[in-house]
């Protein structure tokens, strides 16, 4: 996959964007000039120290968040407010506590407006798909933290958004879970060509999902370096692991964090 | 929770043998303080002429209960849509809310009993007066319970439906009302106790029907059985109304964590 630099072709641009919060004290820059190309159907990881601006990045694409400077295209449109063609899945589930699993997953259908039929099928082969069978007239509060977040990740793909952002959705699982969970996003981008904007802390998780790895530096977030993934489209988990490029990806992600957080 | 009905009996059994022992307890307590002398029967009736009374005099009581209930719930109900209303304008609009809170906090301060004469003199010696000062008493807790779940809504849910494209009216409905739902049932338990005070003290001001003026009347002719009776029968009317709304809550938000705590207690007390 290669980088294409300020096309029409791009799923994601991002182009020279600052933002800038005022809070009562001060002025806090979270992103300063940042830009990034995303070509459609790519995975492009983010990892960056915390508090750098990853969260604010991904708000800035879905257009939760307007940018102090700079401008952003998402599928061709620029961005000027939410925009309702992608799927976000936050850190945590967020789940409304009332509904069962299948029933939050189908919120996506009910916001839109999109033919119940239709979605409740579509819903049935995502629940399918993640393992939730069995589960989808559970509650939240019955579900484990893996589970919740396999919900809140059907739901952001209920209705087959071009472009899927998620912000570290792996964060609180345990590690067994979170590679099961790798596995599954790596299937499900295979099948559906979405494109995917991936925040998280997790350097193998990084790697192992993504075409490229954008490392940020600390805040204000500056795209540190660009890695590419030289690893085969499909990837066994652990034959991934094993393998040297793997190795000296994630190897050279970490000298560049350590770098990055060790700068005071 | 499916279970079965021996094991629920026992349930209820487990949850009211305490109560209830208290208020037999206190039964004793008010029986030995009349039955010793050691209080003037004038001042403080037996229990068993309390109660005798309360059988004998059960359908003029009837009546009256029905008059005070029928003010409770009526200004209880107002109260209720009203606030829901107006909670709902303060969390939109910053200007509403900043507006309406200082003459909200106002008429939440000023002494009910202080002005419910005024609203005798405009509103007559009906049942009008009394539901308006029930609702006066009942609204603020409403409003103050449903802006606090309204704004409670964890802002990502509220970022996701952005996403969503559903627009406000979805969002209301599908997501920022039912999560307020809780915070509303603890603002509503309040205001239906709140409503009996109401209709009562509207009734002490004028009136001649409703319980307020059956304990006037007996105050007046130096009647303590019947005093007695009556505050006995407000304070049923005000617990079956709680209990209604315990009732209604526990059907309507099975999910919601404070019903799951309760489950979670049980199961400790019995490891
Ligand atoms: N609404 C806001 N108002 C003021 N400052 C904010 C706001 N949102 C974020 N910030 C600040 O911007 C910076 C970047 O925040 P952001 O949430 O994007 O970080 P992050 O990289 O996602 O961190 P983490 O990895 O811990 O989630 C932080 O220093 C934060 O304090
Ligand atoms: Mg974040």
């Amino acid at each position: 996959m290669s980088v294409t630099l300020g096309t029409a072709t791009s799923a994601v641009e991002i182009s020279d964007v600052s933002v800038r919060f005022q809070s009562k004290r001060a002025e806090v820059t979270a992103v300063e000039r940042v830009s990034l190309d995303v070509a459609p159907g790519e995975f492009v990881s983010i990892v960056g120290p915390s508090g750098c601006g990853k969260s604010t990045l991904l708000k800035l694409v879905s257009g939760l968040l307007k940018p102090s400077s700079g401008s952003v295209t998402l599928l061709g449109e620029p961005v000027r407010g939410p925009r309702h063609d992608i799927g976000f899945v936050f850190q945590r589930a967020a789940l409304l506590e009332w509904r069962s699993a299948r029933r939050n997953i189908l919120l996506q259908a009910e916001m839109r407006g999109m033919n119940a039929a239709e979605a409740g099928r579509r819903a049935d082969e995502l629940i399918e798909m993640t393992g939730l069978s069995g589960f989808e007239n559970a509650l939240p509060h019955e579900l484990s933290g893996g589970m919740q977040q396999r919900v809140a990740l059907c739901r952001a793909l209920l209705h087959q958004p071009r472009v899927l952002l998620m912000d570290e959705p792996f964060g609180a699982l345990d590690a067994l879970t979170r590679e099961q969970m790798n596995v599954e996003l790596h299937r499900v981008w295979r099948e559906t060509g979405t494109t995917v904007l991936l925040v998280t802390h997790s350097i193998a998780e990084s790697v192992y999902l993504a075409n490229r790895v954008i490392v940020l530096t600390r805040r204000p977030a500056v795209v540190h370096e660009v890695i590419d993934v030289d690893l085969p489209a499909e990837r066994d988990y652990s034959a991934t692991m094993a393998r040297p490029e793997f190795a000296s990806a994630t190897a050279r992600i970490r000298d560049l964090l350590g770098a990055v957080t060790g700068q005071d | 929770m499916s279970t079965v009905p021996a094991d629920r009996w026992r349930g209820v059994v487990e949850r009211t043998w305490r109560p209830a022992a208290l208020l037999a307890a206190c039964l004793a307590i008010w029986h030995l303080v009349t039955a010793t002398g050691m209080v003037e029967a004038y001042l403080v009736p037996s229990p068993a002429k309390t109660f005798g009374l309360l059988a004998d005099k059960w359908s003029y009581l009837w009546g009256h209960t029905w008059v005070t209930t029928y003010e409770t719930i009526l200004g209880f109900v107002i109260a209720g849509l009203l606030g829901v209303l107006v909670a709902v304008a303060m969390v939109y609009s910053r200007t509403i809310e900043s507006t309406a809170y200082p003459i909200l906090l106002f008429a939440q301060v000023i002494p009910k009993i202080a002005i419910a004469p005024l609203f005798v003199v405009w509103l007559g010696f009906g049942f009008e007066p009394k539901v308006v000062v029930a609702v006066l008493m009942a609204f603020f807790p409403v409003v103050i319970s449903t802006v606090t779940g309204l704004k409670s809504v964890d802002t990502e849910m509220l970022e996701l439906a952005a996403t969503m494209g559903g627009g406000p009216v979805k969002t209301f409905v599908k997501i920022r009302f039912p999560a307020a739902l809780p915070h509303l049932f603890a603002g509503l338990k309040v205001a239906v106790t709140l409503a009996v005070t109401g209709a009562v003290v509207g009734e002490f001001v004028g009136s001649n029907e409703g319980l307020g003026y059956v304990i006037l009347q007996a105050n007046g002719n130096m009647d303590t059985p019947m005093l007695f009776a009556g505050l006995i029968v407000i304070s049923v009317v005000g617990v079956v109304l709680f209990l209604l709304l315990d009732l209604a809550e526990k059907l309507m938000l099975p999910w919601h964590a404070s019903r799951r705590g309760a489950a979670v207690t049980t199961l400790l007390a019995k490891g």
